[in-house]
């Protein structure tokens, strides 16, 4: 079963051994701006892993009828509008959340993961492989996503999702929060000791 | 990719087919959405409302606030020149920033009246009443709005039935710098407005933000927030316009004077 395995590697192969953020090091900018808590990481990570599934779908089934002279503006075309209707959908059924996540969900359009599948495997692919490419990188992109939620809202505000797990001086228990893991910065030392760890396991991914 | 595809024809066909799918799928979700989406923005003004009253218990459903909402706050409308409540509008129906955007219903303030930065001033307002469930009167509940250093903030401000203590301070949007200017939806900063009077004994707005830490028992000062200067000069001008006498200060004075 070649074509299984393939799949397989294509699905799996971003989480670890080819992580967007981590190897890559794209779409750095929207990991630091939504990660202070995982009610909106979790909710960025399916919204990104969305918009990259489909939009490489779309890109793939069309491939073959792209003018090179415009891919790109075709490519961020399809994904703009994905984008809009996940905006439209997340302000419809997910109304505080959306204030939340604000305009970073409008910036997905820019993120280097999207464009750089639909560029990099899309034009090349057959839809289901590139479908399939797309949700193993949004699956790349949301476990260092939620890595990084999960230590700076545990840490930064003593809970996870909302709910209190390290009870706070304030609020009468222990625990002072540390106030930098709410701030934007935090996320570059936890992606920073991120790929550290991964690339100790995984020695291949050194760069010379 | 074949040659074929470079063709002037070929380009446009595909840019323009495809602009116009995309139109479709953007514009049909927008559209189909649009009744969801504004029953939202209700629903979370009805719930700042409700915040800025203290009538809002933890974890409210939906149905809870709309219901609460209901039962407790009363919407009226209010010409600010007069300061006189203006019957036969629907206060729930009247929208003060399209008034406030239509010559026809509203103000052009010139430089020194427009401290906040607001440009233009509906001649009308919305204040709610809000009772508790034994039916007593508990508070005001304004509308404000000012400009701080990136956005136009808009927040609820509570205060008791007398007029000038200040129950809640509720700042609901804005695009301030997180985690600086954005504090002014911090809880801890937010409590600091609590108690505090807007009014000297002469009926002069006296709110008065200070940098640092405000003496302990003072009636009027607050906390400036640190490291976001323009955003709490953005407060303060919020209050000297709409406490002042373009804003809520004739319908509060009437007020004050009833009570």
């Amino acid at each position: 079963m070649a074509k299984n395995s393939e799949a397989q590697k294509v699905l799996f192969g971003p989480i670890f051994a080819n992580n967007p953020i981590a190897l890559q090091v794209l779409g750095v900018c929207s990991a630091l701006a939504v990660t202070s808590k995982m009610e909106t990481t979790v909710v960025m990570c399916i919204a990104l892993t969305f918009v990259t599934a489909f939009s490489s779908l779309f890109i793939s089934i069309i491939r073959n009828h792209i003018p090179s002279s415009v891919r790109i503006i075709v490519q961020m075309t399809i994904i703009a509008s994905l984008v809009i209707v996940v905006d439209q959908l997340l302000k419809a059924y997910a109304y505080d959340i959306a204030k939340q996540l604000s305009v970073f969900v409008g910036l997905i359009i820019t993120n280097c993961i999207v464009m750089g599948r639909a560029e990099a495997y899309a034009m090349k692919s057959p839809p289901f492989m590139s479908f399939l490419d797309g949700i193993g990188n949004g699956l790349g992109y949301s476990v260092v996503l939620i890595t990084v939620g999960v230590i700076r809202e545990l840490f930064g505000s003593g809970s996870l999702f909302g709910y209190e797990i390290l009870p706070l001086v304030a609020n009468g228990g222990w625990y002072q929060p540390m106030g930098l893991l709410l701030m934007p910065p935090s996320a570059f030392f936890i992606i920073g000791l991120f790929i550290w760890v991964l690339r100790t396991f995984r020695k291949e991914q050194i760069e010379k | 990719m074949s040659k074929g595809n470079d063709s002037i024809s070929k380009t446009l066909t595909v840019v323009i087919s495809l602009c116009l799918v995309c139109a479709i799928i953007v514009a049909g979700s927008a559209v189909a959405l649009r009744p969801q989406q504004e029953a939202n923005k209700a629903l979370d003004k009805q719930k700042n409302i409700l915040l800025a009253a203290g009538l809002l218990p933890a974890e409210a459903s939906p149905s809870d606030i709309q219901s609460r909402y209901k039962d407790l706050i009363e919407a009226k409308v209010v010409n600010l020149e007069t300061g006189e409540y203006v019957e036969g509008i629907d206060a729930d129906e009247f929208d003060q920033r399209a008034a406030s955007k239509d010559p026809a219903t509203s103000i052009d303030l010139t430089q020194d009246q427009d401290v906040a930065s607001i440009k233009r001033r509906s001649n009308k307002a919305v204040v709610y009443l809000a009772s508790n469930e034994a039916g007593e009167f508990t508070s005001y509940v304004l509308p404000v709005h000012g400009y701080g250093l990136w956005s136009t903030m808009y927040a609820f401000v509570a205060l008791k039935p007398d007029a000038n203590t200040i129950i809640n301070l509720n700042y609901y949007e804005q695009g301030e710098t997180p985690g600086l200017g954005a504090e002014i939806e911090n809880p801890k900063w937010k409590s600091l407005w609590v108690g505090k009077k807007l009014f000297n004994d002469q009926g002069e707005m006296a709110i008065e933000i200070v940098k640092g830490e405000a003496p302990k028992g003072t009636e009027h000062k607050i906390d400036g927030l640190s490291g976001a200067t323009l955003t709490s000069n953005g407060v303060q001008y919020t209050f000297d316009f709409w406490m002042g006498e373009l804003g809520f200060g004739n319908y509060l004075k009437k007020q004050r004077q009833g009570a």
